[in-house]
């Protein structure tokens, strides 16, 4: 394991990417960045512009609107980039597959290095996927 | 000459200032920690965030814009901050005297980072950064009157000495300024110059993260992106050990004295972390008028204090 992706192991700045949302996955992300599970002790810190963030969190259908827009949120994002799709919606499309407006999961719009299912799935589940997407990077 | 760029580039320089303050600024980041009850980053997170920056990730140019000033501001926020260090820290470890009224040389070193902010988020292209732009001239505008008339008080405290050096000497044969009812007003205006400096909670008003989504730095990233964190460290070391050499009496360098010079260091950063965590942000005008009214009251109560001799 090199300096340089050790580096970037620990400290992993998230962007927060909300599609189509109930609001429910949201809820669970900002649930692991408070005290009790607290992800800043890992080095991850939540910013506010995408131009400062290594992981792209997505969640919620993505819908005819949002795909110009994360598309371009993707582009704007200087590389190496991770994706996490969150949530069932994020992953597969969940409960809106049949819908007239979703336009595909996450991963038929931008590349995804990491699912975690759940509907929301909870702060620890999201907090084992970090794990194994550091362990896989 | 050699010497000058050992100054510069290893011992008060650039290499010290820079590892000292990755330090404070995890120091800053674990007492937020603490105060919120959560565990805090391990002890070299800052230097992890600073070497991903600049090695792991890519530089983006803006497409609007000049790309040539855009990635020269922050190379000149680091020089402006690296340089006033080493005018600030020369005196205060006893290496060399440093010259007369180099006190006002340290007073325009210390602004170059906030200029170097301002340029660098105009000509990046970007209407949020040119609105975090705005709004960080107006807070420079409001704080640099109260700095002057801070660093006047601290000259008139001394026997109109415009050199750092004679201020320590002078403290350290008699007794620190802060043991003085003007001493102890001129430390309260300090801290919050020092506090609008660094762009700390209250008056971060030009990098307000929720409202303009980091402002003057949301252009930046990669390397460029890591001096401007650099710059930050370094800024969060200098201004703090600046204050310890106006009105605390400076480093001694001798047995458990050097305990102490640690500790003032540490006590006044703890005080900036304390006072980031328990406010909220303000608006810029109520900075301007923070400023300009009441912690500029306060300097001028404490300029008459010194005249009467109190």
């Amino acid at each position: 394991m090199g300096f340089k992706s050790y580096c970037f192991k620990k400290s992993l700045w998230v962007f927060h990417f909300g599609g189509a949302s109930c609001n429910n996955c949201d809820i669970e992300i900002l649930d692991c960045l408070t005290p009790r599970h607290d992800l800043e002790r890992f080095g991850i810190l939540l910013v506010g512009s995408v131009r400062h963030a290594d992981v792209l969190l997505v969640n919620g259908i993505i819908n005819k609107h949002d795909k110009g827009r994360l598309l371009e949120v993707y582009n704007q994002a200087p590389k190496p980039i991770l994706v996490v799709a969150i949530g069932a919606c994020g992953c597969t499309g969940g409960l809106f597959t049949e819908s007239i407006t979703f336009a595909g999961p996450v991963d038929k719009v931008i590349p995804v290095d990491a699912y975690i299912p759940g509907c929301p799935p909870k702060p620890e589940a999201i907090i084992a996927g970090i794990v194994k997407l550091v362990q896989k990077s | 000459m050699a010497v000058n760029l050992f100054y510069f580039l290893v011992f008060p320089g650039l290499l010290f200032v820079s590892i000292t303050g990755g330090f404070l600024s995890w120091f800053d980041r674990k007492i937020s920690a603490r105060v919120q009850f959560r565990k805090g980053p391990p002890i070299l997170q800052p230097f992890y965030d600073f070497f991903k920056l600049l090695l792991v990730k890519e530089t983006i140019l803006p497409k609007q814009g000049s790309p040539i000033i855009f990635l020269i501001a922050p190379v000149f926020a680091v020089f402006g901050a690296v340089m006033a260090g080493v005018f600030i820290l020369l005196p205060l470890f006893n290496i060399s005297a440093g010259f007369r009224g180099d006190l006002i040389v340290i007073f325009y070193l210390l602004t170059i980072p906030s200029f170097s902010y301002i340029i660098g988020s105009l000509a990046s292209g970007n209407p949020l950064a040119a609105v975090g732009g705005s709004r960080e001239m107006k807070l420079i505008l409001s704080y640099e009157l109260t700095f002057l008339l801070f660093i006047a008080g601290i000259i008139m405290k001394c026997g109109q000495q415009f050199d750092l050096n004679s201020v320590i000497q002078v403290q350290q044969a008699g007794s620190p300024f802060i043991g003085s009812v003007s001493g102890i007003l001129l430390f309260i205006v300090g801290i919050f110059c020092i506090q609008a400096k660094l762009a700390l909670v209250p008056f971060d008003i030009p990098e307000a993260e929720a409202e303009i989504t980091e402002g003057i730095y949301i252009e930046y990233s990669g390397s460029s992106y890591a001096l401007i964190k650099l710059t930050k460290y370094i800024m969060l070391f200098v201004l703090p050990s600046l204050l310890t050499a106006l009105l605390l009496g400076g480093f001694r360098l001798d047995g458990i004295n050097i305990l102490w010079s640690i500790l003032k260091v540490l006590g006044i950063v703890l005080l900036l972390t304390l006072i980031r965590n328990t406010n909220p942000r303000i608006r810029i005008r109520q900075a301007v008028n923070f400023f300009m009214i009441w912690m500029n009251l306060l300097a001028v109560i404490a300029l008459v204090l010194i005249v009467f001799g109190y």
